[in-house]
């Protein structure tokens, strides 16, 4: 999975640029894959929450594998509910979009008209650092 | 078919009436395969047009196939002759088998004679698809509207029938609206029946006019009428 599709920065306390967010994407695909491999036990499926003292970062895998992840205010809740209904409007207005080409940035209307409502809805602040 | 009692048992299958099968399909396996369509499409064309062109084709053979099943099973196998008959059935009934509701508006174009419009809030073909910039103003309705000239070419009423997005005041997302011109074939061969309709009316030997006769008839009645 090389393509980072898409980032979306709906910060009201702090901004990532374009460039910061690409280095955050392929800097947490490489740690996820590390953290599969040091697991003690057998199984592990990846790093599913990364808590810092400024920010939450939580990563939802689909079964293909295609990740998921969402930095936000610690202690926000949520946020897997969040990620579960991304992962639905992503499998609805992107993989049945003829136009979209797989592994290629997100540029899907729908999809952002349905990301943006659905994160205003949930009135969460998300923190880009 | 509403079984009563046990099911018949028949002895031959080819005397097993026509089931109607399974009312509804997954909207998901319709999107993915309508998503393929287009996409294998996109790979045989080079230009927007023709790939417009190709769905519409598309549409077309479902169309005419639509019209057969549907005078069989919802009509009894009469045909449709008046343009009002046809334009209503297309906007109901064949809407409400293809897409579970019927199309959400029918109107008549004002700006010319044998126009008319059958809109939509959104086509359900065109739910989960965004179209690119690039492709100016694309509609994968093209395939809808393949399908409403499917039915009106065979039903015996030629018409071009192009899909548009009609942005809305205040919205989003616009509107999708199904043209549909009639080809003058069709304005005429309507005047005619018309014409055949009056002349039963006035107990007149049926069969289309053709002589002046029947004009003249036809003009006196008017004026002793008035």
């Amino acid at each position: 999975m090389s393509g980072i599709g898409k980032v979306q920065d709906c910060g009201t306390k702090g901004r990532m640029d374009t460039n910061d967010s690409l280095r955050v994407a392929s800097l947490w695909h490489s740690m996820h894959a590390i953290s599969q491999q040091l697991s003690p036990v057998n199984g592990c499926s990846g790093i599913e929450l990364l808590q810092a003292d400024t920010f939450d970062l939580h990563c939802f895998q689909s079964l293909p594998g295609t990740k998921f992840f969402v930095v936000c205010e610690p202690g926000t809740p949520h946020m897997e509910s969040l990620l579960r209904y991304i992962y639905e409007l992503y499998t609805d207005y992107v993989l049945k979009n003829p136009f979209y080409e797989i592994e290629m940035p997100i540029r899907c209307e729908l999809f952002d008209i349905n990301l943006s409502q659905a994160v205003l809805s949930d009135r969460v602040a998300l923190l880009g650092r | 078919m509403i079984g009563v009692g046990k099911m018949k048992q028949y002895s031959n299958v080819l005397d097993k009436p026509l089931s109607k099968g399974k009312q509804e399909v997954s909207l998901s396996a319709f999107a993915f395969l309508f998503s393929e369509l287009v996409q294998y499409n996109q790979t045989q064309v080079d230009n927007i047009a023709e790939l417009e062109r190709r769905l519409e084709d598309a549409g077309y053979a479902v169309g005419s196939r639509v019209l057969e099943l549907l005078c069989n099973r919802e009509k009894g196998n009469r045909r449709e002759t008046r343009l009002l008959g046809i334009l209503s059935f297309v906007h109901s009934t064949v809407w409400k088998v293809l897409f579970g509701k019927v199309a959400d508006s029918l109107e008549k174009g004002t700006e010319h004679e044998d126009e008319y419009m059958i809109s939509e809030k959104e086509l359900l073909v065109n739910r989960f698809i965004s179209i690119p910039k690039d492709m100016g103003t694309f509609n994968c309705g093209a395939f809808v509207a393949g399908i409403v000239k499917g039915v009106l070419d065979n039903a015996g009423f030629p018409a071009v029938v192009t899909a548009h997005f009609v942005p809305i005041e205040g919205q989003q997302r616009p509107r999708t609206t199904i043209l549909i011109k009639f080809a003058d074939e069709v304005s005429i061969s309507t005047s005619l029946y018309m014409i055949y309709l009056y002349l039963e009316k006035l107990n007149l030997s049926p069969g289309l006019p053709t002589s002046i006769h029947a004009a003249q008839v036809l003009k006196r009645e008017a004026r002793l009428s008035q």
